[in-house]
């Protein structure tokens, strides 16, 4: 399937969203762990993003931080900026945060069922987010609007979930994501629970959304072959940080990570119909006590003595960048370390 | 469809006829074992009617037919069932009144006590519940679950004698006994509030412990709640806290309440007994404990089966509740 990935980025195109050396912290019982370890990224307006990683990478932690709404009342973020269409998330009261959830950012959650309450209409369900963000107009005509938009019946608004199937619900869950208009999505493994058939289908719709609406995307998944059909520009996460980030197409060409090169080769392997092969053996580790220097050096194919101690740096790599050792002598001195460097090149594509 | 969709047309009538006929046979084991285990027990009816006079043997012999207590047990119980079925619970060695009407004047006034008690119990239980919910490990958490404690622990007999105590012999703010002041002449509301006076202490002793139990599980079922997954959605939808609370959290978190509460129904009916004998209560549990004193055997089997038809018509009215809260039941 081949889907049209809207706007390509630009150098022109301003961000929407800008988040800027994030850290999410969870207090434990073993002390405090980062999911989110200095996580920078940006989309633009129209662009449709991904960021990709394995469970446990930080990924879903990334966009609850964004929102600053988690599942546990033991995390928080406790550095970094979030820039939402220039204004700063991070440092909003809570009741002020309450007017953008739902209303300038929509999310999209991973089960449909588990996200949607079980015993209110999704009619409803959908009038109360309008209400609580004062729709300027008729709510009933704008819900019909909405259901017809993601391609439902106006009269599933009187149903109630159970009686919606799997993807009804996630069609239900994007109309209230983009209810308001949002200059912002944030899906989060939107298709995962859905049946194979019905995956496309969703991500077909979010790509069409996307596109004529203008609004840009964050697109959350373990999964390279939707981030390949539906986003333009992609991050790599690994136990919390990003360690690899570029144009999609630059990424797949040409990954610099060994720990892309492993995903990808798994993802390609397959189609080329070579043998399957367990490409990154190993897992992600233990945020609790993170390996020293850079933290995939224990699954590093090709680790050297300095990933043990050191933290790699971040370094500029064709149109994208990486943290790895391995390309330090392409740069040469002066390399900005994980955490020093604030200038994204998400938008450097165009500007290189 | 409204929240009611399983609650109105066809449907439900014929769940709640369906239920009512799977009752019969539950209802006519209920009356087979009843009637076993009373016969089972030691002691005798005639004996107890007739005293410690010595009595003539044929006297005895007399009585005994005359209550058909000298045929086989399994025409006894054949006899029993089909004068059930009339209408007909039989006739009161002790109070010599036919037992039906004994016991439904003593099930009204027991009626009263538990439907003020477990009025109170869920309302002020709900309460408590949700409060320390809002606000976990917070000074009312703590002492919620601390009279919950108390609640659990404390038998209602012995609540009961203490309330006695301290408000009707030391303080003398409330009566000790009874269902309402027999010497005064009191009509409409001055009767009402006088039975209300003497009810509020037996009320007390049965609810503290129900109140207790509907704390801790409306806590438990809030906290849970608002953990869950669609309460962080609605969140995300920018909906605000109070609404979260009132409108998602509070109604999801209503079956299991309304489980307890009918659930509640059996045990406080079984309290009841108890308590009704403590406070001199003139209720059904009052004549159960007299009628097993006495071995007035027909009392006592017409007090389980009415006992017994209205724990399965709570049980049928909790199911219908379902309905209306959660539109996934379905009839």
């Amino acid at each position: 399937m081949e889907l049209d990935r809207g706007p390509a980025p630009a150098a022109s195109t301003e961000p929407v969203l800008e988040v800027v050396d994030l850290v999410t912290e969870i207090r434990s019982v073993r002390g405090p762990i980062r999911p989110v370890n200095r996580v920078s990224l940006r989309v633009g307006r129209g662009q449709a993003v991904g960021l990709v990683g394995e469970s446990g990478s930080g990924k879903s932690m990334t966009a609850f931080s964004i929102m600053r709404l988690f599942p546990t009342p033991a995390a928080r973020v406790v550095e970094g900026r979030v820039l939402l269409q220039g204004r700063d998330l991070t440092e909003l009261p809570e009741s002020e945060l309450r007017r953008v959830r739902g209303n300038h950012v929509g999310m999209v959650f991973q089960d449909p069922s588990a996200y949607l309450n079980p015993v209110i209409t999704v009619g409803a369900q959908i009038a109360e987010q309008l209400l609580a963000h004062n729709w300027p107009g008729d709510v009933e005509q704008r819900i019909a609007e909405l259901l017809t938009q993601v391609g439902l019946r106006p009269e599933v608004a009187k149903r109630y979930p159970h009686e919606l199937s799997g993807g009804m619900r996630q069609r239900v869950s994007i109309a209230s994501a983009i209810a308001c208009d949002p200059p912002l999505v944030l899906a989060d493994e939107p298709t995962t629970a859905l049946d194979v058939t019905v995956q496309a289908q969703i991500l077909e719709l979010l790509a069409q959304l996307q596109r004529k609406q203008g609004m840009g995307l964050l697109l959350i998944t373990h999964d390279f072959g939707i981030v390949a059909e539906l986003c333009d520009y992609v991050y790599i996460m690994y136990a919390g940080e990003v360690i690899e980030e570029g144009p999609v197409d630059d990424v797949f060409e040409q990954p610099r990570h060994p720990y892309t090169q492993g995903l990808l080769q798994g993802v390609l392997s397959v189609t080329r119909r070579d043998r399957v092969r367990v490409t990154v053996p190993g897992s992600v580790p233990d945020l609790a006590n993170p390996p020293s220097g850079c933290r995939f050096h224990p699954r590093c194919p090709r680790a050297m003595p300095q990933c043990r101690t050191a933290p790699p740096p971040r370094v500029t790599a064709g149109n994208g960048r990486t943290a790895c050792w391995l390309y330090e002598s392409d740069q040469g001195i002066g390399q900005q370390r994980p955490g020093g460097s604030h200038d994204r090149t998400n938008d450097g594509s165009a500007a290189s | 469809m409204s929240a009611g969709n399983a609650g109105g047309g066809t449907a439900l009538w014929q769940y709640v006829v369906m239920r009512l006929l799977q009752a019969l046979p539950l209802l006519l084991g209920i009356v087979v074992i009843n009637y076993l285990l009373i016969s089972l027990a030691p002691g005798d009816p005639v004996t107890a009617l007739v005293g410690d006079y010595p009595a003539p043997p044929e006297y005895i012999e007399q009585v005994r037919a005359d209550f058909g207590l000298d045929r086989p047990l399994w025409e006894q119980i054949a006899l029993y069932v089909l004068n059930v079925f009339r209408g007909n619970l039989g006739f009161s060695f002790a109070n010599r009144v036919p037992v039906l009407e004994l016991v439904l004047e003593r099930l009204g006034r027991t009626l009263l006590l538990m439907l003020i008690t477990i009025a109170t119990a869920t309302i002020v239980g709900i309460t408590l519940g949700t409060l320390a919910a809002r606000r976990p490990r917070s000074l009312l958490d703590t002492a919620s679950t601390g009279i919950a404690l108390a609640g659990y622990s404390i038998p209602e007999f012995w609540l009961g004698q203490l309330l006695i105590l301290i408000f009707a012999v030391g303080l003398r703010w409330l009566p000790a006994g009874g269902y309402r002041d027999v010497r005064l002449e009191l009509s409409g509301l001055d009767l009402w509030l006088n039975m209300l006076k003497h009810m509020l202490l037996p009320m007390f002793a049965l609810s503290f412990r129900y109140m207790a139990i509907t704390t801790r599980l409306t806590r438990a079922s809030v906290l849970e709640i608002m953990n869950s997954e669609f309460i962080l959605a609605a969140r995300a939808r920018g909906v605000s806290e109070r609404r979260v609370f009132w409108s998602h959290a509070l109604r999801a978190a209503a079956l299991p309440i309304v489980t307890i509460v009918g659930y509640n129904f059996s045990f406080i009916m079984a309290g009841s007994a108890l308590v009704e004998t403590v406070f001199g209560w003139p209720g059904v549990g009052r004549l159960m404990y007299d009628s097993i004193f006495y071995r007035d055997y027909p009392v006592l089997l017409g007090i389980l089966l009415l006992v017994s038809i209205t724990v399965v018509i709570v049980n049928l009215l909790t199911d219908i509740a379902y309905a209306f809260l959660d539109p996934r039941v379905r009839y």
